[in-house]
Formats: structure tokens, C-alpha cells, sequence
């Protein structure tokens, strides 16, 4: 029960890494295969951001308009490019992003595990019975991946941004025709992912601690958990993180060398018997 | 018109220069052992290694289409199998690296049932979770050493020298064998059908080809060259571990290579590698620095030079040392 409860809320987090992206080749069938060390990028921002002496909360309006800012630019006047076709060239250009990530941070950062200082906010729990007690920090976690992924579904279904945002989807030349320009929609997307990227980043940084080579593990966990709940449904998304973090947790409990091997079985599991995923449906 | 009055053309002044070239230049690295240093033999057997890892990287996403960033799970098999094969079973273990590339090859075939599942960027990072798997699985694995890895004992009775050379040979001989067999595989008449099918799947499919049967065999044969890679690459090392074997840094560099030499061109991985080595020996040095300028180099190629050096040069002068292509010359009226 525990587990599976710990499972969520480790899901939760998952679910936010996830959504990004999600978002990402939902819009423009883009595979970001740097969008882990993007969020360990994050986690790294705002933890630079608070070693000036801004709160957390604070540390926010200076990390999110940059990741805005960077996801923008980096789609509209690289990634814009590579779009196409043919997969290869948005994959070459994302991995190598990602191996410049990576070791940009090394060398800023050293290979150290660091973590955001919090006050003890991140050990704080709320004990629901006698021996089950969660954390303060996992739950508001969850319930930010939960209202995030409500936001994203209304922007989708309900602003005149997230039509653009299906219409590029859909068709972008056609959307082209009736006014649109596919590469600032793009970049918007982009920006928005960033966005998410940066606070999942911070979030981690805060529930755990942060290294620079952990980019790839947190994009297989995002993949995984985007490709269990069925593309095209950000729901779906978040249950395939919820679905992904049980099962770590449940191999974790069983053997601490297994629990990212059965997270990784659980993925391999659907595909194999699902592979459209769980909930598989067109957004809107 | 009569069928006489067109013929096809399939080599150019440039690749027939290349065979006697090529024979000469195989000839004198085959006396190596003879008269270089030994450091230059490991360097050779290194490089080998990447090189053919590259080179079927290249024929699985430049031919084949499917762009993976795990292909190191076959790597890693190789090179265990080897192992497994020399330290338990007496096996030679230089025959035991053909072993290990065999069977990567016959793993392959239910792993492509997982991958195939995905496309395009999907079945990039598809691939990368299932190489991840066999690397905790082996990491979990106590028999042979766990997530510390353990050391080739096979070979213990046999003196440096000769292990050496041996190995310089093999590496040798696995680098011509892998080149030769991707260039045979593309003349063939299913290299013509791989190229109808990289360049479009449908139209491929409405001409009577086997598009997944294809796609299989491709990545069967990737997997057999990887392996062969990783067992080589292990036997020359003497150690192996779980983290170095299924690194995903031999994906990385083997992309680097293939997209700086020229991606879907046999020409690619050979001069990706003579580069890549060419920085791995004066710039690596510089750690963090050096891999941010190859990241920074594959974007840049990527960008504005699609075809890579070796495209540039055959858009520029015409040049081909491998002919895959069949050119239709008319004979008749001129």
C-alpha cells in the first residue's frame, strides 16, 4: 500500500518530465533526445539562481522567462531547421545538445550529486496513519503535475494557442495557408516545454539530489512514461508516469538493483502487449 | 533500339584506383606486427573498433533508415558473450569474438520485435531503454562480475607478443571483412531494394519488396557487426564492465563519425574515423572541452552540411571509392 502510494507521488514527478515532452512531439514531432539534460540544466539554474540568496519561489521569475527565452530561440533558429521527414537530423542536433549539456555542466559543476537547499522543507510529512507518512514536497509534486497537465489539456482544447497548436499538429502547411507561421507556433511550443522542463528541474533538484550525467536516465523515464500512457493524450502521460513510478517503487522494495530494471520490464511489457499505449487518443 | 545501345555503369576511374590502393595499403598493415611498436597496434585495434561499430551504425540509419542510439546493446552482448564463451566454455577466445558477433546477431531478432514497435525518433530512444536493460541485468549478473565487471582470463597463457599481434590481426581482418561485406550487401541486388526503401517505403513496397523482412535482415546485420566490434574491441582490452560495455558514448561517437564523414555513404564512417581519431588523439586531453566540440561539431554539420565531408566532396568532384549506384549510359549516336 505504502509503496504503491510512494509510487504516485514519484509518478507525479515523473508525469511533469514527462508532459514536456510529450508537448514536444505532439506539436511538431519533434524526439528530444536532450530533454533530460535540459531539466538537470534546470535543476542547475535555480540552484545557481538560489546561491544569491533568492527563495525558491523567487528564484522562479528569474529561471522561468530564461527557459522561455532559450526553449524559443534554440526551436526557432536551430531546431527549426532539422524538422522534416527524416528523423536524423533533429535527433544528431538534440544529442549533440545533449552531450554539450551534459558535460557544459560537468565542467561548471563538477561531477558531485548537489541538491536545492530548502530549509527542510523536502523531509517534511504528514503522517496518515500510524506508520504511513508522506511527504509534503512528493505531494505538492503531484499535485502540480495534476494541474499542469488540466492546463495543458485547456490550453489545447480551449485558447486560440493551443488551436494553433493543433492545427500545426494536424497539418502545418495548411495552417500556413489559413494564416499561421508554423515556426513561431513551434517555437512557442518549445518555450512552453522549456518552461516545464526548467520547473521539474528545480523540483528534482529539490526532492533528490542532481548530477550532471543524469540527463538520459530522466529522458528514458520520460519516454517510457509517454509511450506507456499512448501519444496524443497528456491524461494518458500522466498515467504512464503514475504506472512507471509504481513499478520502480515495487522493484525498489524487492531489490534496490532492480527497481529502474522493472520500471524499464513494465515499459517493454506494453509495448510488447499494447503498443499504442494505455490511453491512446487525439488531443481536444 | 536494340538492348545493346545502353550500358551500366557501375565503377569509376576513382574506385578502381581505390582496389589497388587498398590492396597495397592492407598489404603493409598486415606486416605491422613485424616492424611497428606495440602502442600502435593497440591504437590500430581501438580505432578498428569504433570504426566498424560506426560502419554499421551507418549502414543500419543511412541505408536502413532506422536511426537507433542503442546500438550498443549488441556491443556490449559481443563483448560478453566472448567472454562467457573464453572464460567458462575454453573456447579460443579469438574464435569466440565471431561467436559473439553471431549470436548479437541472433539476439537481435527478438529485440527487433520490441523496437520495430517504434518509429522514427521513438525507435531511437526504444532502443537505448533495452540496451539500458542489458546493462542492469549484466550489472545484476554475480557470475560475471557484477556492475564492477570482471577480466578476460582466457587468454592468460599466452604471451603478450603474440596475444598482440594476434588480436592486430584480427582487427585487421574484421575491418576489411566488415567493409567488404557492407560493400557486396549494397551491390547486391537487396542493397538496391534497402536503397528503394530508405528512399521511399511505400513506393518500395507497391514494387514487390519485402519492406520488413528487409528492415530485419538490415538489423540483424548491424547487430552481427556490432558485435563483432564489441567482442574485438573487449578482447583487446582484457576487461570488461557493464558501464564501459553498454556505454551509450559508442552510439554517440559512432553518430559523430558517420555524420562528419557522410551519412548513407560507405566513404562516411572511414573518414568519420580517420578524423575522429585524428581529435581523440590530440584534443582528448581536454575532457569535458573536447566532447563539447564534438557535440558542437555534429550540430554543425548536421546543419549546414547535410551529406558530410564526404557528400561535399562527391557533390564537388564526382569522386566514389565504393560504386554502389548503377549509371545508364546510352552507347548508341555519339
Amino acid at each position: 500500500m505504502e509503496t504503491i502510494l510512494q509510487g504516485v507521488l514519484l509518478g507525479g514527478l515523473y508525469g511533469l518530465f514527462a508532459l514536456g515532452l510529450s508537448l514536444m512531439f505532439g506539436v511538431m514531432r519533434l524526439t528530444n533526445t536532450a530533454h533530460g539534460d535540459f531539466i538537470i540544466l534546470g535543476s542547475f539554474a535555480t540552484l545557481s539562481v538560489i546561491s544569491t540568496g533568492l527563495t525558491p519561489i523567487q528564484s522562479l521569475f528569474v529561471t522561468l522567462p530564461i527557459a522561455w527565452l532559450l526553449g524559443y530561440a534554440l526551436q526557432r533558429y536551430v531546431l527549426n531547421g532539422t524538422l522534416g521527414k527524416d528523423p536524423l537530423p533533429s535527433l544528431v542536433v538534440t544529442f549533440g545538445l545533449s552531450i554539450v549539456t551534459q558535460n557544459f555542466l560537468l565542467e561548471l559543476f563538477s561531477a558531485d550529486p548537489r541538491s536545492i537547499e530548502t530549509d527542510g522543507f523536502n523531509t517534511r510529512g504528514w503522517a496518515l496513519t500510524e506508520s504511513i507518512s508522506i511527504g509534503v514536497l512528493p505531494v505538492m509534486i503531484l499535485v502540480l503535475a495534476v494541474s499542469t497537465t488540466i492546463f495543458l489539456q485547456l490550453l489545447f482544447k480551449y485558447t486560440s494557442i493551443g488551436r494553433s497548436f493543433r492545427a500545426v499538429s494536424d497539418d502545418p502547411e495548411i495552417a500556413e495557408l489559413m494564416g499561421l507561421n508554423s515556426k513561431k507556433v513551434y517555437a512557442l511550443a518549445t518555450g512552453l516545454a522549456f518552461v516545464l522542463m526548467s520547473i521539474s528541474g528545480s523540483l528534482q533538484g529539490m526532492r533528490t539530489t542532481v548530477s550532471p550525467s543524469d540527463g538520459p536516465m530522466l529522458l528514458l523515464f520520460a519516454f517510457e512514461a509517454v509511450i506507456i500512457g499512448g501519444m496524443g493524450s497528456f491524461w494518458g502521460t500522466l498515467a504512464g508516469a503514475m504506472l512507471l513510478g509504481i513499478a520502480q517503487q515495487i522493484g525498489f522494495r524487492w531489490d534496490p538493483g532492480w527497481g529502474i530494471w522493472c520500471g524499464h520490464m513494465v515499459f517493454l511489457l506494453i509495448l510488447i502487449l499494447r503498443p499504442q499505449g494505455l490511453f491512446p487518443k487525439t488531443r481536444g | 533500339m536494340t538492348q545493346a545501345e545502353f550500358q551500366v555503369i557501375r565503377s569509376h576511374p576513382s574506385s578502381n584506383a581505390l582496389s589497388l590502393f587498398a590492396f597495397l595499403m592492407v598489404s603493409i598493415a598486415a606486416s605491422l606486427p613485424l616492424w611497428g611498436e606495440s602502442s600502435w597496434m593497440r591504437e590500430f585495434v581501438e580505432i578498428a573498433c569504433y570504426f566498424i561499430f560506426a560502419m554499421m551504425w551507418n549502414l543500419l540509419a543511412g541505408y536502413g533508415g532506422m536511426v537507433s542510439i542503442g546500438q550498443q546493446v549488441f556491443f556490449g552482448l559481443g563483448g560478453y558473450i566472448m567472454l562467457i564463451c573464453g572464460n567458462f566454455l575454453g573456447v579460443n577466445p579469438f574464435i569466440a569474438i565471431l561467436i559473439g558477433a553471431v549470436f548479437a546477431g541472433l539476439f537481435a531478432i527478438p529485440i527487433s520485435v520490441i523496437a520495430f514497435r517504434l518509429q522514427g525518433g521513438y525507435f531511437a530512444i526504444g532502443t537505448w531503454v533495452i540496451s539500458e536493460v542489458a546493462r542492469l541485468s549484466i550489472s545484476n549478473a554475480q557470475f560475471v562480475g557484477g556492475g564492477s565487471g570482471t577480466s578476460l582470463t582466457a587468454l592468460r597463457g599466452i604471451d603478450k607478443a603474440t596475444r598482440e599481434s594476434t588480436t592486430y590481426w584480427m582487427a585487421l581482418f574484421c575491418v576489411v571483412l566488415s567493409i567488404w561485406l557492407v560493400y557486396l550487401f549494397l551491390r547486391s541486388k537487396q542493397g538496391l531494394a534497402l536503397l528503394a526503401i530508405r528512399d521511399n517505403e511505400v513506393a518500395a513496397q507497391s514494387q514487390g519488396i519485402a519492406v520488413s523482412r528487409m528492415k530485419l535482415a538490415v538489423y540483424v546485420v548491424a547487430a552481427i557487426g556490432a558485435g563483432l566490434a564489441g567482442a574485438l574491441y573487449f578482447v583487446g582490452n582484457l576487461r570488461i564492465s557493464p558501464d564501459a560495455a553498454f556505454s551509450v558514448n559508442w552510439s554517440a561517437f559512432a553518430i559523430f563519425m558517420v555524420v562528419i564523414g557522410g551519412i548513407g555513404r560507405i566513404e562516411g564512417p572511414i573518414i568519420g574515423a580517420l578524423i575522429f581519431w585524428a581529435l581523440n588523439k590530440f584534443f582528448s586531453d581536454y575532457g569535458t572541452w573536447y566532447l563539447i566540440g564534438l557535440g558542437l561539431l555534429a550540430i554543425f554539420t548536421t546543419i549546414f552540411f547535410k551529406q558530410g565531408l564526404w557528400g561535399y566532396v562527391q557533390q564537388r568532384w564526382g569522386w566514389t571509392l565504393f560504386p554502389i549506384s548503377r549509371k545508364l549510359q546510352t552507347m548508341g549516336g555519339r
